[in-house]
């Protein structure tokens, strides 16, 4: 196993380097980093100076491994729009994104679990036929306009209709101003961004878990599990859950890495100051260290979790070996 | 598909055949005639996404009102015989924006998927066929898409082409054909082992006779499935760039950009129409072409015979 985990960690070291420089030639083409001194009286020896300074005068793959060298020594550099260094920017950012990506996580493998075993186990019943239909719903809904939509109607009709002095949900942040901690305050900050992450994934993997349960309730050692007389409900967990949940696992930690794309609209929409509006104010601002340092993290969090699903599909299916 | 004479006839099972009954035999038309009509759904989308096309592509000609014509005295009424979607802030007829800014969504959709379609499957088809560095290179490339966000990736190069209907078009095809590519290479890799495929090439047909005449013929099914959600993928995505404010730009306009001029009005109760409408129509269009991939899968699979 563990020879195994290092061969994809060594494996997976070209794949970043290569990714990292098609980032930083994108960044490069997309970022103008002498545009503050494009309309100086003298620009034309400024921006020679600058373009020395900066290193700009070398070809991009030698500026990319400069880049690179100061980057996995830890230094990211310094932010062009708040002058503050990256990694600081970064963990403050990190945070909040943490918190929604876990939470959501969480709710979503919750849901889908439960709604994909009822689904399969009550195959054509209304019930099953009522989920289906939502997560057709659930997968052809844009993201954000659910997000308006939950917020107009879970916000703004009670706080109308009731005359409520503050919604029962905020739609704004993670904490009210000057509150922090694991309160009913932050769960009421929580709930609407994480609905938002959670109805399209609770939509995918609830389809996906009711095709594998399926697949299972249908194989002969179900069919003899219960022939010997084995409980209905001990056939579902013990039998059919357990089996169904291989499949299931690795779906859940491919996608996870999609929740990224979700994050940025989220956190847009909610006002959070996380990853994905980080990256949005440095897309707007020409921030180049940042949408860098950005890129890396998020692609070092997808083979974390290519990594992670293989490592649990293998633990998981003692049928697979690894070679 | 569409030769149904030269097929010889075969019998088959049919279920709503009465029992003792002759078998009657069926062209692959005819089949698949069969089996698409059978999902209602289908039936239904496609209806709905004939009227939307019409009404989005008609709408020089059917929109009530003219395209950004305001009328201030008439601004941020609700929905009414008049303006049946109501009008926003400066009295622009909201029926009238959402099919003019339809015309936009449909095409990013429509043309990104053709173009991303055409591109996967020559890619996927020669790297699946040939094998060798071709396929190396597009494993090799595909993964590293696969490990960078796609959406920030997207409005990255967005940034970089400008904002311009023609290069978020070319963009958003440009790094959308990989799935359909890997896709089509897998199936190609499983059908040229294939005896046809043996038998053709033994009585000397050119790999681009096999690849043209026998082989992607045969991934028909897969192609048109894919193609369809690729046009929901497209037009889902459009949206989100534009919500995100690097997709479609001012004059002209889409439903994901009138989505992002109303997100204020989520905390307002009597202009919430405006939010409503745009995104019912994009809910609408993926929704409609989703049902129809799902009835072309089960009418195209080969598996089903009936």
């Amino acid at each position: 196993m563990l020879r195994y985990l290092v061969r994809r960690l060594l494996g997976s070291i070209p794949v970043l380097l290569v990714a990292s420089f098609i980032t930083f030639w994108l960044v490069r083409r997309a970022v103008d980093p002498l545009a503050k001194f494009r309309h100086d009286r003298d620009s034309a020896r400024v921006l020679a100076e600058q373009r020395k300074a900066l290193g700009l005068d070398h070809p991009v793959i030698v500026q990319w491994w400069n880049w690179l060298t100061h980057f996995v020594r830890g230094d990211l550099g310094t932010s062009t729009r708040t002058r503050d260094p990256v990694s600081g920017m970064i963990q403050h950012a990190l945070w909040p994104t943490l918190q929604l990506m876990f939470w959501a996580t969480i709710v979503s493998v919750v849901v889908a679990l439960l709604l994909g075993t009822y689904s399969a186990v009550k195959q054509y019943s209304a019930g099953d036929y009522a989920v289906t239909g939502l997560s057709y719903l659930g997968l052809a809904m844009p993201d954000f306009w659910f997000a308006l939509i939950a917020i107009a109607v879970l916000v703004t009709l009670p706080t109308v209709w009731f005359h409520l002095n503050q919604p029962i949900l905020y739609s704004v942040g993670l904490h009210s101003p000057g509150d922090s901690g694991l309160n009913l305050d932050y769960f009421r900050h929580l709930a609407l961004p994480v609905l938002t992450l959670t109805f399209g994934a609770v939509a995918s993997w609830s389809r996906f878990h009711r095709a594998s349960m399926l697949e299972v309730l249908n194989a002969d050692y179900v069919r003899t599990a219960r022939a010997k007389g084995v409980p209905g409900h001990q056939v579902i967990t013990r039998h059919v859950l357990r089996n169904a949940l291989i499949p299931f696992t690795t779906v859940t930690a491919l996608d996870t890495a999609f929740l990224v794309s979700g994050v940025i609209i989220t956190e847009r929409i909610f006002s959070i100051a996380g990853m994905g509006q980080g990256f949005l104010s440095a897309l707007g601002a020409g921030d180049a260290p940042f949408l860098l340092a950005w890129f890396v993290i998020g692609a070092v969090a997808v083979i974390g979790m290519n990594l992670l699903a293989d490592v649990g599909y293998v633990a998981l299916d003692p049928r697979i070996r690894l070679s | 598909m569409s030769a149904p004479v030269l097929l010889p006839p075969r019998p088959i099972d049919d279920p709503d055949l009465a029992p003792g009954a002759a078998p009657v035999a069926r062209t692959n038309w005819q089949l698949f005639r069969r089996r698409f009509f059978r999902h209602r759904l289908a039936l239904v989308s496609i209806a709905a996404l004939a009227i939307l096309m019409v009404a989005c592509y008609g709408a020089p000609w059917l929109a009530p009102y003219k395209q950004n014509a305001q009328n201030l005295l008439d601004g941020g009424m609700g929905p009414s015989a008049k303006h049946w979607f109501g009008t926003d802030d400066l009295g622009r007829d909201q029926l009238s924006e959402i099919m003019y800014a339809g015309r936009i969504s449909l095409t990013i959709g429509l043309v990104v998927a053709l173009l991303s379609t055409v591109v996967g499957v020559a890619v996927g088809a020669v790297s699946g066929y040939f094998g060798g560095a071709t396929d190396q290179a597009l494993s090799g490339f595909t993964d590293l898409f696969l490990v960078l966000p796609d959406l920030a990736l997207l409005a990255v190069a967005v940034v970089i082409f400008s904002r311009s209907f023609t290069s978020i078009i070319l963009v958003l095809a440009a790094l959308g054909w990989m799935y359909m590519a890997r896709i089509v290479r897998a199936q190609v890799l499983s059908l040229k082992e294939k005896e046809f495929v043996e038998a053709a090439r033994a009585s000397g047909a050119s790999s681009m006779r096999i690849l043209l005449r026998h082989i992607i013929p045969n991934c028909v099914g897969t192609i048109m499935v894919n193609a369809s959600l690729a046009v929901a993928v497209a037009i889902s995505t459009e949206a989100a760039l534009s919500f995100l404010g690097v997709g479609i730009q001012a004059p002209q306009n889409s439903w994901g950009l009138m989505l992002t001029g109303a997100k204020s009005y989520t905390t307002s109760t009597s202009k919430f129409y405006l939010v409503l409408f745009p995104g019912l129509m994009l809910l609408l269009t993926v929704l409609a072409v989703n049902f129809i991939g799902d009835a072309l899968r089960d009418a195209l699979d080969p598996q089903a015979r009936h």
